[in-house]
């Protein structure tokens, strides 16, 4: 499964170099995410700007990814493409999730 | 695989296995294309046959010598008729489940991992007809795209 990886600070940003995650990849997404998040980053980003299809094994095996982090360490998700967008939105896991319409928008920090 | 077009007709065969199934998906979804399936519902009918076939891969084959899947799909001017044939297991109680979705409304550890390709099959499609026939499986599912398109909440 590509994913690359750039942590600044305490943030990381894992980005999915494929364009699709389905049940044929979705063991080694997991995986895959488990070795390249295993830092000591506070927030971990996913990039998914390239995924252009998921499937509900991919989207498990994100949900997967975001229990091992474990510690209280965040998950948050950008660059949904439309399809993804709704897998998340019909299971209700965009509740879940912080989701950011792209990585620039979810590296800008929130005014509260 | 073997893919045949014609007349609004899609024909997919291949052997019930992941890597075989990821193709057969990509493939269908540039077969609708061609066919002229509202974009609308491209989406919807892309990742109702993908849980569909998962469930197949998964499940119908479970234990068996992974068996071929076939995909006959219809295009009609106003719904697309999908029919998946397996000779694998038959759905438990020979009936499509209700497909309840786990909630997501709990801690982060009991968050759930699976359990939605059913529920993502009913609500995409407009009707899901289970038969067993001569120990094989026929899954019809039905997407209806008669404007306003079933898009909508």
């Amino acid at each position: 499964m590509p994913l690359s990886s750039k942590t600044t600070g305490e943030i990381q940003v894992v980005t999915v170099e494929a364009g699709r995650i389905d049940a044929a990849m979705a063991i080694q997404f997991k995986d895959d995410m488990r070795a390249i998040t295993d830092s000591e980053a506070a927030r971990v980003i996913l990039d998914l700007t390239a995924v252009e299809f998921i499937d509900s094994s991919g989207l498990g095996a994100i949900v997967a990814s975001m229990k091992q982090l474990g510690g209280g360490r965040k998950l948050d998700l950008a660059g949904l493409q439309p399809v993804v967008e709704k897998v998340f939105r019909l299971t209700r896991m965009d509740t879940v999730f912080n989701l950011y319409p792209n990585l620039d928008e979810a590296l800008t920090p929130s005014v509260e | 695989m073997t893919v045949t077009r014609e007349n609004g007709r899609l024909e997919l065969i291949f052997p019930a296995i992941d890597s075989e199934a990821s193709k057969a998906i990509a493939s269908l979804h540039d077969g609708f294309v061609r066919l002229g399936l509202p974009e609308d519902r491209l989406s919807d009918v892309k990742i109702a046959l993908a849980e569909a076939i998962n469930n197949v891969v998964e499940h119908a084959y479970s234990g068996l010598p992974p068996g071929k899947v076939q995909i006959v799909a219809d295009l009609d001017k106003d719904h697309l008729e999908v029919r998946i044939t397996d000779a694998g297991n038959p759905l438990p109680g020979l009936r499509v489940p209700d497909g309840i979705p786990a909630s997501v409304d709990t801690d982060l550890g009991d968050l759930p991992e699976g359990g939605f390709g059913w529920f993502l099959i009913r609500r995409l499609s407009d009707r899901v007809q289970y038969h067993r026939l001569q120990g094989r499986n026929l899954l019809k599912l039905e997407f209806r795209f008669c404007a306003p398109a079933s898009e909508s909440q």
